[in-house]
């Protein structure tokens, strides 16, 4: 086992354009990262730097304790997953899964030891036999993670694994790749755009944006604590609502000239500068008598079946409720919000950095 | 509606049958021809049904050859054969090495060693005539099979087609081969070659009777009698100063000449249609 290290990373392509940023990231023996981020923000140009796929420009690898910068990818002892399964079409399930094994000289007998054991966890078993293409979606996933399993690597790197999937298989495949990594034990570094996939998957969630990491942390971290503007409206679903706001003094701002405590701020913003206040959809209550409050002009209600999402304008900017069914009157038009002290988050409309407590 | 429709199949139906007639009439009669003798044939009324002399055409143009080209015809095809087979082979074991460079490989020029490939298209045997049967007659290749097979093996087409279908294979089966620790040589054995059956089985397909039918490089830098192949021997069975042809020869010659490759037509279609069937990436 051993974890992964990055030391500003850097990956440049010709014609000068930066895809990755000078990343550096440590991973510990044995945890499940996952890097999330939008198409194009450089996570899986940063997963192939680690495979081996694509050079290093800057910077330097490290898997356990070895840099593994020139190294080939089949000595990394590293094994991954991509999104198209990647299987060979022309052979066997079996022989898919022991291709690398023979490859390395595995003993015939060792080869087959292994391939039967991951089968077995992976309930591939009757389809040893069978080629790729007389399998279903899900049972090639389960081909192409039994692939890495029996190499017994290092790290495992999973490359959007289950975005061919339909949205039922994806959530089972989820839960069977959580709990395959926690009884193999297996450092993992798991590539997705999904957010939900980030937050249910991870012990450390990297949130990528434009070839740079914007923050890492544990899902709860990140979800409660945003570091900057893009990670508050990344993750979470509805995303963070972001209202233009003004400094009135410390713990209080306004919003179209309604004041708001708020328990996490930095000290010495000077008053009347501007500031953005971000606000989920699930931390604001309709009604109830808080000395911080909004006024919301409702357009239009989403019914998402146990919840509702009231959509509409606070100060004039986009806003969104989100309240359990029943909670509010579908037809209200006017609310007054009621707002937690503790649940606002400050942004620098600057820099987008948080302006929290230091 | 229906009307219509019955009316349009018979034409369709008809036109058809008139096509097949236009095309397989003088196979037939050359057929025909091999079965009669050679007086039936020159006298101008050849029955339209078979005669009874095949038993003896055949042997005889097989295993002692018409009075032109004095060596047997069995022996020709041989020639053919051996020609044809090494120009199919050769022509896909070339093209399908340089396709797997210029698709999986970066090296300096690569783009232009594609282009060169490409014009040679334009550069059939006809146009590099002097040069080629300089070369091959300079390195004392005449008359052997080597002289025969080796100007036409290099092949724009199937370089061109290989390529294609590489750039069709997604490059995750070659990352994946990567971390299953296969080098370059053993990615294009094990996965490469595999995956391009159907299309080695066209190319071998085209290539046989492209090799089959050559009339011009064998006509030139053959010059034994035990060298000819089996177009040459037919062109000089009926070209006759003062002999009269032997035109039921001539003809079982044709026949003779007819099938192998149709043969290979016909077993290899059943394997490439059987693949195209199969192959999902």
């Amino acid at each position: 086992m051993a974890g992964v290290t990055l030391d500003t990373v850097r990956k440049i392509y010709a014609g000068n354009v930066e895809a990755v940023k000078g990343v550096s990231l440590g991973i510990e023996d044995g945890s499940f990262c996952v890097l999330v981020g939008p198409s194009g923000c450089g996570k899986s140009t940063l997963l192939r730097m680690i495979a081996g796929l694509e050079t290093i420009s800057d910077g330097t690898v490290n898997i356990g304790d070895r840099v593994v910068n020139e190294v080939e990818p089949a000595d990394r002892d590293i094994a991954m997953v991509f999104q198209n399964y990647a299987l060979y079409p022309h052979m066997s399930v079996y022989d898919n899964m022991a291709y690398g094994l023979r490859n390395r000289g595995t003993p015939k007998d060792e080869i087959e030891k292994r391939v039967k054991e991951a089968a077995r966890i992976l309930a591939i078993e009757p389809f040893l036999a069978r080629k790729p293409r007389a399998l279903s979606g899900g049972q090639r996933q389960r081909v192409a993670m039994g692939r890495a399993i029996v190499r017994k690597p290092q790290v495992f790197l999973f490359d959007e694994p289950l975005s061919n999937l339909d949205a039922k298989l994806r959530v089972q495949m989820r839960v069977e790749i959580k709990r395959l990594q926690r009884a193999l034990g297996v450092t993992s570094i798991y590539v997705t755009h999904d957010q939900v996939e980030a937050m249910t998957l991870s012990d450390k969630l990297v949130v990528m944006s434009g070839g740079q990491i914007e923050q890492v942390g544990t899902p709860s971290e990140v979800y409660r604590r945003p570091e900057t503007r893009f990670v508050a409206t990344f993750i979470g679903s509805p995303p963070m609502n972001i209202l233009p706001g003004k400094v009135e003094g410390p713990g209080r701002v306004s919003v179209g000239g309604q004041v708001l405590n708020v328990t996490d701020m930095r000290d010495g913003l000077p008053p009347g500068s501007a500031i953005e206040v971000g606000l989920r959809p699930e931390d604001v209550q309709a009604g109830g008598s808080s000395s911080s409050t909004l006024a919301m002009n409702v357009d239009f209600v989403e019914e998402l079946g146990a919840t509702q999402l009231f959509h509409g304008k606070v100060a004039g900017a986009e806003f969104i409720v989100q309240a359990s069914t029943g909670q509010i009157a579908a037809d209200t038009r006017k609310l007054t919000l009621s707002v937690d002290p503790g649940n606002v988050h400050l942004f620098d409309p600057e820099t987008t950095k948080r302006l929290g407590r230091v | 509606m229906v009307e219509s429709r019955r009316y349009r199949n018979i034409l369709a139906y008809f036109t058809l049958t008139v096509g097949i007639v236009v095309v397989a009439f003088p196979v037939y009669l050359a057929i025909l021809a091999s079965t009669f003798d050679a007086a039936t044939i020159i006298n101008g009324n050849m029955p339209l049904l078979p005669g009874d002399q095949a038993g003896v055409n055949y042997p005889r143009a097989l295993f002692s050859g018409g009075r032109m080209a004095r060596e047997p015809v069995s022996m020709m095809m041989v020639n053919s054969f051996i020609m044809a087979v090494g120009i199919a082979v050769g022509k896909i074991l070339i093209s399908i090495l340089s396709a797997f460079a210029v698709v999986y490989f970066s090296f300096p020029l690569r783009k232009t060693a594609f282009w060169v490939i490409f014009i040679t298209l334009m550069l059939p045997i006809e146009v590099r005539i002097y040069p080629t049967y300089k070369i091959v007659a300079d390195l004392g290749l005449l008359d052997t099979y080597t002289g025969l097979i080796m100007p036409l093996i290099a092949s724009a087409t199937g370089t061109l087609l290989f390529r294609q279908f590489f750039m069709t294979i997604p490059d995750e089966l070659l990352e994946a081969s990567k971390i299953d620790g296969a080098g370059p040589f053993r990615f294009f054995k094990d996965t490469l070659i595999p995956l391009s059956m159907t299309t080695i089985a066209a190319l071998f397909v085209i290539q046989f009777i492209y090799g089959w039918n050559q009339y011009l490089w064998p006509l030139l830098i053959t010059t034994k009698g035990s060298m000819q192949t089996i177009v040459i021997g037919i062109k000089k069975m009926i070209t006759t100063q003062d002999a009269l042809t032997e035109w039921q020869i001539a003809m079982t010659t044709a026949v003779l000449a007819m099938v192998p490759p149709v043969l290979v037509v016909v077993f290899m279609q059943r394997l490439f249609v059987k693949g195209l069937v199969e192959t999902e990436k």
